[in-house]
């Protein structure tokens, strides 16, 4: 009980503090989180792409369609479970199941704030990259299991891309742990030792050695969409040739899993993208705009924009059509912008405000990313597998070489010029 | 879709005239039905001169250059037209059935000339179970246009190199765009065993 | 062959030649698949992704049109050819009613003809839409389908106020049009092209400098001239090649010789140059409609036909310019009220021909593309 308690006053996180309990509860907040994300981003995604589309997506399933990710994984769920007759049976039920762990473990070390994670290793990166470089495994299984030319097809170009695509994202992974060791003397692989780096450095890394550090994230950024296979890069997934590439055979319930898992490997990279280059957690201007009062503007700005949701909430209430067939949604947003509201209210308590602030501002850089990642879906037509790799390969890769190179150079300036003009 | 075999007769609309019935509209003096005019000119005689009588009519109608000949010459013919005066593309290839006839199948090749813009249909009657000359090593887009003529009228085509049904199934029995094959018929034994219904006519 | 022999075939060649490292898979992209536009099945045989051969296997929406106007009057007939390219029904329409009307030797009134014009060329805009909403589908682009139907919903509302019918409208009678334009409709129409215009710039600005557009159909699908004069292949996929031939300039009909406007041709032959050929052609179209509406002449709609139609002993042909090609009717008549062979030259069907010599060559992902810049309607490459 008393290191269940103790626990509460320190500034670690649970794995490094060795406390099994939080590291369980921790462990249930951040699946949760994350499933909840997941289905967060199903009705983002749709919303978002319809009203690009110059339609407005799902609106019947609850209001506005917010309940549409639980009807569709309800569905899912009750689906009759098909497998092919030729199937790899054990094969084929593990590719799902490989997956979706490799995805999920990758948030052992994201950092949502200084102690909100659940633990820290010091070579948080690398175990990042390396596990959801599994992932590959995963899809590679699902493709051959399937027992057919569609599938079969079509894992074997999500991995190649998958591999290729990862070389690049980790050249520029690289630079942005060398950069961690510009204060200090000694860089750090560990998440929140990239994060204290920047809070040190006064600059997130995507502005340090400009245009280095910008180059590097909007490398990594093209990376993590192949990486994930989003368009433009969603070649085996691409429904008009393949039908649906190593998804083909998969139905109901193993079909969620392969959605979650890429849902959920979406939010890994973009967390390593934030974490490395948009100061994770930090808010905007810690050092520049620090001090008490800064702290407590910056702390408002969550509940603060829950209330703004709320009142968004409250304004389409009000347009709806006061027909009986929208009693049951108008009263559901009514409910929701209410419950928003109250979330909103609570976080501008003070004991709360606090804590959450790193959560919330982690949270908005992630989505940003996701958003991008829906915006870029919606536009960009499909590139073809040949240009695809050669993208990967012959421009991606260099550039990422180059821009190693570039920050070991700018790094070490002062010992270069030392050494030049001696 | 209109049952009955109606006219299309408009709506009386103000600024026109009242519709007439027929037999008040025959008052008037009816227009000369057209008729195949002979069609004579350099070309007309060029070939003539090197075919001869295999040349059986060379007519217009409405406007519309054609050429009837002799089974025996249209190969040439077509390569003489395509080669030496101009007409390059190939429009149309198609057959109809007279059953009644001595040749039942005539055949209708219609050409056109990209330079000189100008068609001129070319038709040749062969007899049932003739074999036609292709035309696929001229035109390459003779090639699907004679596999559905196969598929439709049963006539075979000389030298082409894929002949086989195009619009039907591979095994289905019977040309249907021949007179004696009625609109309702179906291959029961190709449905019956393919689609595992019986043929519901 | 059938299926079975097809298969029999390869296992014989792999069982005679055990030593061969036969690395070619046959692929069967079936009739039901997202992206062969209709019930189209084509089988691949690929090497890795490339394409070594390509076999099409058409006839899953043979309806025996041919067969059935030999047992329908001359006016009954005319609403199946509607359910050709059902795309641009009314362009299917007018081809047939200016084929019969040659063969009966009738005038239509000039009234008539301009609103045949418009209708047509809005069909041509309409058909247009889809194919550029579908094609640019099939490469991946999500978003233009819907800012090209939801254009095209504009012209089909058109349609249904003049006609009734969004689709397959049956707009036109032999000798003239069966209603006069309705209260309004030279408004509406000018509205939508005045509406369309910077819409076309809008799809521009969103494909056409797209760097991933430009890399997927840049060389992709390149046919020269003389191949599509070999194979028959009219309509844009061969004024994309270079050969400036439109059948509307050509050999005009229904009043076209008095409207100005130009025929777009392209140069390189491949997938790129027949999009900005459509495009272009969509923009010439509402350049047709405008100078049609303001010029629009009073008059009688209809020409004195007979009420049941007994054609003259002969046969005609006579072509049009569709938007997918050169269709033609070839009809011969012997006098009584019912056709005695129809036969329709479907450009579709002609144009899929050049599909594998398009293809051969090409990765797998450029057949759909190739697909979709050929622009075939099944029902008009079955009917």
């Amino acid at each position: 009980m008393n290191s269940i308690l103790g626990y509460l006053h320190s500034n670690v996180t649970p794995g490094e503090a060795g406390n099994l309990f939080w590291v369980a509860v921790y462990v249930l907040l951040v699946f949760a989180g994350v499933s909840f994300g997941v289905m967060f981003m199903n009705w983002f995604e749709r919303k978002v792409m319809a009203h690009m589309q110059v339609r407005v997506g799902p609106m019947r399933v609850g209001p506005h369609g917010l309940l549409q990710p639980i009807a569709d994984a309800l569905k899912l769920i009750i689906k009759e479970d098909l497998m092919p007759a030729n199937a790899d049976k054990i094969v084929f039920w593990f590719a799902p199941v490989c997956v979706v762990m490799t995805a999920f473990c990758s948030f052992i070390v994201v950092p949502f704030g200084r102690t909100h994670a659940i633990t820290d290793m010091n070579i948080g990166v690398l175990f990042m990259l390396g596990v959801s470089s599994l992932g590959v495994l995963g899809v590679i299984m699902a493709g051959w299991a399937s027992n057919s030319h569609y599938p079969l097809m079509g894992s074997l170009r999500s991995g190649a891309q998958m591999v290729s695509y990862e070389v690049a994202m980790c050249m520029t992974v690289v630079s942005a742990v060398m950069m961690t060791s510009m204060a200090t003397g000694t860089g750090t692989m560990s998440m929140i030792g990239i994060v204290q780096a920047q809070l040190q450095q006064h600059t997130w890394f995507a502005f340090s050695f400009f245009p280095v550090g910008f180059t590097a994230l909007g490398v990594f950024a093209i990376a993590m969409v192949a990486e994930t296979n989003r368009a433009p890069f969603d070649l085996p997934e691409a429904e008009s040739e393949l039908v649906a590439g190593f998804l083909t055979e998969y139905s109901g319930f193993r079909w969620s899993l392969f959605f979650l898992a890429e849902y959920t490997g979406m939010m890994a990279v973009s967390s390593i993208a934030t974490t490395l280059w948009l100061g994770g957690w930090l808010r905007p201007f810690p050092n520049w705009l620090g001090g008490r009062n800064w702290d407590l503007a910056f702390s408002l700005v969550p509940g603060l924009t829950f209330l703004l949701l709320a009142s968004f909430c409250f304004f389409f209430y009000n347009r709806m059509p006061r027909i009986r067939a929208m009693r049951a949604n108008a009263i559901g947003l009514a409910a929701f912008g209410a419950v928003i509201a109250i979330v909103g209210i609570v976080l501008l308590l003070p004991g709360v405000r606090e804590r959450i602030q790193d959560i919330y501002w982690f949270t908005l850089k992630v989505g940003f990313f996701m958003y991008l990642y829906v915006w870029g879906r919606t536009t960009f037509p499909r590139y073809r597998f040949d240009q695809l790799m050669s993208i990967g390969w012959k421009v991606l890769f260099p550039i990422s070489l180059a821009v190693v190179i570039l920050t070991a150079l700018i790094g070490v300036r002062q010992e270069l010029f030392a050494l030049v003009w001696r | 879709m209109p049952e009955g075999p109606e006219g299309n007769l408009p709506e009386p609309a103000p600024e026109k005239a009242p519709t007439t019935p027929a037999p008040a509209a025959s008052a008037a003096a009816p227009a000369p039905k057209p008729v195949p005019l002979p069609w004579d000119c350099e070309m007309v005689q060029q070939l003539k001169a090197a075919y001869g009588d295999a040349i059986l009519q060379a007519a217009t109608f409405i406007g519309q250059n054609f050429l009837v000949v002799d089974r025996s010459i249209c190969r040439q013919l077509l390569a003489t037209l395509c080669q030496e005066h101009s007409y390059d593309r190939l429009t149309d290839l198609t057959a109809v059935h007279y059953p009644k006839d001595e040749l039942p199948i005539e055949m209708v090749w219609i050409l056109y000339s990209m330079s000189n813009n100008v068609r001129v249909r070319v038709k040749a009657r062969f007899a049932d179970g003739e074999e036609v000359p292709t035309l696929t090593d001229h035109w390459v887009g003779a090639n699907w246009m004679e596999r559905e003529v196969y598929d439709m009228f049963g006539v075979r085509f000389a030298g082409h190199p894929d002949l086989r049904r195009i619009l039907l199934p591979d095994e289905w029995t019977g040309f249907p765009l021949r007179k004696d094959y009625a609109l309702d018929k179906q291959d029961t034994d190709w449905v019956r065993k393919n689609l595992g219904i019986e043929s519901g006519q | 062959m059938s299926d079975n022999q097809f298969y029999e075939s390869f296992e014989e060649l792999q069982q005679s030649h055990p030593d061969l490292d036969s690395k070619e898979l046959v692929l069967n992209m079936g009739p039901q698949h997202p992206s062969t536009h209709g019930v189209l099945r084509i089988i691949l045989k690929l090497d890795g992704e490339k394409v070594n051969g390509l076999e099409c296997v058409i006839g899953y929406l043979h309806r025996g049109i041919e067969k059935i106007a030999e047992s329908r009057t001359w006016t009954q007939f005319a609403p199946f050819v509607d359910r050709l390219d059902y795309t641009a029904a009314v362009a299917n329409n007018l081809g047939y009613c200016l084929t019969v009307e040659k063969l009966l030797g009738v005038e239509v009134p000039k009234r008539a003809q301009y609103i045949r014009v418009i209708l047509t060329e809005l069909a041509r805009l309409a058909s247009h839409q889809v194919w550029l909403g579908t094609h640019v589908l099939d490469i991946g682009a999500v978003t233009p389908l819907f800012y090209a139907f939801r254009d095209r919903e504009t012209i089909l509302n058109v349609f249904e106020k003049y006609c009734g019918a969004r689709l397959t409208t049956h707009s036109f009678r032999i000798g003239g049009c069966r209603w006069d334009a309705y209260e309004g409709f030279s408004s509406e129409v000018l509205r939508i092209c005045d509406d369309l215009l910077p819409k076309i710039d809008e799809y521009k600005n969103l494909i056409t400098g797209n760097r991933i557009w430009l890399q997927r159909t840049k060389n992709v699908g390149c046919i020269s001239a003389e191949d599509c004069l070999s194979f028959g292949i009219t309509g844009p996929v061969l004024r994309g090649s270079g050969v400036a031939w439109d059948l509307r300039k050509a050999q005009p009909y229904s009043s076209y010789e008095d409207f100005e406007f130009d025929v777009p041709i392209g140069s390189a032959g491949d997938t790129f140059d027949r999009y900005v050929v459509r495009v272009e052609e969509m923009r010439q179209s509402i350049r047709i409609i405008r100078q049609a509406v303001e010029g629009l002449p009073e008059g009688p709609i209809i020409a004195r036909v007979p009420k049941v139609i007994k054609p003259p002993v002969g046969e005609v042909y006579l072509s049009t310019e569709a938007p997918k090609g050169e269709l033609g009717y070839f009809m011969v008549s012997d006098g009584t009220p019912q056709p005695y062979r129809l036969r329709v030259r479907p450009p579709s069907f002609i144009n899929l021909q050049a599909l594998e010599k398009m293809s051969k060559g090409g990765l797998v992902a450029d057949v759909v593309a190739i697909i979709g810049t050929l622009d075939i309607v099944l029902g008009e490459v079955d009917r």
